[in-house]
């Protein structure tokens, strides 16, 4: 049954189908009303889980790793400060090699501090060993946190695994939801029987040792590399399970009338949605466009990128991130899972969206320019920081107000 | 406490089973284990530690464990939350039917000074504010001693670390005074707390008694000469550990839930305390080039006026 709900929501609820054990808790905009959904259910016994308050995201993040080296099932949720809060623990608790799910909901960094998405929080974490889900939808959220904890728990992986929502477009849109039964979910989701790590008093265990002595280090650090790879293999078996159950498909990738493009725009998250309609305002007039929508980041599926962007003749990445100094982060990404292909593409470099700015039709037509010229004549462009020439007028407004325009 | 009826009248009276195994790469002398030793013999095997980073994080090295019972490492803010997690996951899963109740286990958060007087204090704060069922024991070497003798926030006046060195310009080293620990949990009115010493087993042991029957946070500050970071011979560690205790300076004490703070340990004549900082070189430069009277006597009246407030000894 459809029901409306905002991501957020649809994010709770995947934590209650998936009926788990442990919800360690801390409130911060825009990922908030996931936890005030679930601490309304455990209060009043819809769910059977221990809610509980911590004093920061990174005491929220030792519990919730703990929990999980306790045995338990345990969901928790976070964005941006948060995240970077509780850093520490997203490398710790993967290194325990705990499952455990949390929801990130997007929020551009400080400083200056704001409240809108873009992607650098999440892709701060991209190195931890936590697995990443990117989705679109309200409904792709409460999917993909099912499918996270059969990955997690999948004991070719068992690594925390992160599912990413933007804040405020997908967190406070409210979109048709299909909330599979909970008898559904269950029979899919399973029960989690921890094999390698719990606390029992008849059979001690250390976790979580220091190790003496690079080899050693680097043995667990490559197994949890090979471990993540591995992951790339259970999505496939979990998203195949989940289609015959659900009958909704989910790849590793995402793509929008990429078949027979001969130019391809590479996007993430719901700004995809705004990228779906820039293809077929290109069809339109006749360009041959798609789109492809990075889902998992983490493992990087570098076959399927290469399977599906190779022989195209433009892609052009807009990272909804920047890291300082380089540029677009995921582009970097791409670029080295095409770089010894035989027909790479030209890859052109865009950021945009930055702390939740809009990516007009404008911006996606200038894109589209960039894409046509480079396939015609070969010519690509230095990377681009998008911004209309309305929103460069409004900075300078502010500017005015603040004394800051024309002036040192 | 005469009457009060107790397994442990005397150091033979503890139980004679290690469950902190001998070997590990601590430092020879280390009074921080001594008291751990004796503390977790007395608490049994059935027990979770939760580590924060610090000295006796290296005593889990893979692939050993001196411990018989479990052990997780966490990071150096946050053991109290990792106890929270693991106490939180076992009473869930015992609720759920998921696991017997006869695997249920104690869970300890193990820390030095560092982490419980400065990096973990929000996370402990938290504990605390929920009640949470656990044993805190903290072993307070007055230093960040792992990362080899650095000033902490339970660093005494007059302490020279490496980052409060002793200079022309600074000439007793540590400036400040170290912060109330005892009391700052004491203010979050924990079910028990106490301060306990390695040269003192039976006083030790039967705090871990009382404690035990107690629901909620249970706080154990143990003292722990440092051979390395005080600076003094390792065979030495029992006397400065019992003139940290006959000098006043290390008050053993405990108070169970909102009750009085009771001293279990009352120097009858207390020694000066001269003789408990001539035995650690890091007291060195209060004696020598010059004796510096000023320092010593400031120590001296600190320890008078602590004493001087304690109102009711036990008998």
């Amino acid at each position: 049954m459809k029901q409306m709900m905002t991501g957020n929501t649809a994010a709770a609820w995947g934590a209650r189908l998936a009926d788990v054990d442990y919800v360690p808790a801390f409130p911060i905009t825009p990922q908030t009303e996931i936890i005030e959904a679930l601490a309304g259910w455990c209060a009043e016994g819809a769910m059977a889980a221990r809610f509980v308050t911590l004093d920061s995201e990174h005491s929220m993040l030792t519990a919730a790793g703990a929990a999980a080296a306790a045995g338990a099932r345990v969901f928790t949720a976070t964005s941006s400060q948060g995240l970077l809060y509780g850093f520490e623990l997203l490398y710790n608790t993967a290194g325990w090699r705990v499952p455990f799910v949390l929801v990130n909901v997007s929020r551009g960094l400080a400083a200056p501090v704001t409240l809108e998405t873009d992607h650098n929080d999440i892709l701060a974490a991209r190195d931890s060993g936590c697995l990443q889900i990117h989705a679109e939808t309200c409904q792709e959220v409460l999917d993909s946190v099912l499918m996270a904890y059969r990955i997690a728990e999948d004991r070719r992986v068992l690594l925390p695994v992160i599912v990413n929502l933007d804040g405020f477009t997908l967190s406070f849109t409210r979109e048709p939801v299909d909330v599979p039964s909970s008898a559904d979910a269950a029979a899919y989701v399973g029960t989690y029987e921890p094999r390698h790590a719990y606390v029992r008093g008849e059979r001690p265990m250390a976790q979580g040792v220091a190790v003496l002595g690079g080899a050693a280090y680097s043995h667990f650090r490559y197994q949890m590399h090979l471990a993540a790879q591995n992951a790339l293999a259970v999505h496939e078996d979990v998203a195949a399970a989940f289609a015959t159950r659900f009958g909704r498909r989910y790849g590793l990738v995402d793509e929008y009338r990429l078949d027979d493009a001969d130019l391809a725009l590479v996007m993430s998250n719901s700004y995809a949605t705004k990228g779906r309609a820039a293809v077929d305002r290109a069809r339109a007039a006749g360009v041959r466009l798609g789109l492809l929508r990075l889902r998992v980041i983490r493992p990087f599926p570098i076959a399927a990128l290469r399977e599906r962007l190779a022989g195209r003749s433009a892609v052009a990445v807009i990272d909804q991130n920047l890291s300082i100094g380089a540029g677009g982060i995921l582009v970097r990404e791409i670029a080295h899972a095409l770089y010894d292909h035989p027909s790479r593409p030209r890859l052109l470099s865009y950021v945009g969206g930055l702390g939740g700015k809009d990516l007009s039709e404008a911006e996606f037509s200038a894109i589209v320019d960039d894409l046509v010229r480079a396939a015609d004549t070969g010519e690509v462009p230095a990377p681009r920081l998008l911004m209309t020439e309305p929103e460069a007028a409004q900075v300078h407004t502010l500017l005015a107000i603040a004394g800051k325009d024309g002036g040192t | 406490m005469s009457a009060e009826a107790t397994a442990y009248r005397k150091l033979k009276d503890l139980p004679k089973d290690e469950v902190v195994l001998p070997g590990t790469s601590l430092c020879a002398g280390c009074g921080g284990l001594e008291a751990f030793r004796l503390f977790a013999k007395v608490l049994g095997d059935r027990v979770m530690y939760v580590n924060a980073a610090g000295c006796f994080t290296m005593l889990a090295a893979f692939p050993y464990t001196p411990f018989r019972g479990s052990w997780l490492f966490t990071t150096m803010g946050s053991a109290p939350a990792g106890a929270q997690g693991i106490r939180d996951a076992l009473d869930v899963l015992m609720a759920r039917g998921r696991m017997k109740p006869e695997d249920d286990v104690q869970v300890v958060v193990v820390a030095g000074d560092g982490s419980t007087y400065d990096m973990a204090v929000s996370a402990t704060s938290g504990a605390l504010g929920r009640k949470l069922d656990f044993w805190y024991f903290c072993y307070d070497n007055e230093s960040y001693g792992n990362t080899g003798v650095q000033m902490s926030s339970a660093t005494p006046f007059a302490v020279r670390t490496s980052t409060t060195p002793v200079t022309a310009r600074t000439p007793d080293g540590m400036e400040g005074e170290r912060k109330d620990i005892f009391e700052i949990w004491r203010a979050h009115h924990p079910a028990y707390l106490a301060t306990v010493s390695p040269r003192y087993p039976v006083d030790l042991a039967r705090k871990v008694e009382r404690a035990r029957a107690l629901r909620g946070p249970k706080l154990f500050l143990a003292a722990a000469p440092c051979p390395t970071g005080w600076e003094f011979d390792p065979a030495r560690t029992n006397e400065q550990a019992r003139l940290q205790v006959e000098a006043g300076i290390f008050p053993l004490k405990e108070a169970i839930g909102d009750g009085p703070v009771v001293h279990t340990v009352v120097p009858g004549r207390r020694r000066p305390v001269e003789e408990y900082l001539r035995g650690e070189g890091r007291f060195r430069h209060l004696f020598a080039p010059v004796r510096r009277d000023e320092a010593v006597a400031k120590i001296q009246a600190r320890v008078d006026r602590y004493w001087s407030a304690v109102s009711a000894p036990a008998p």
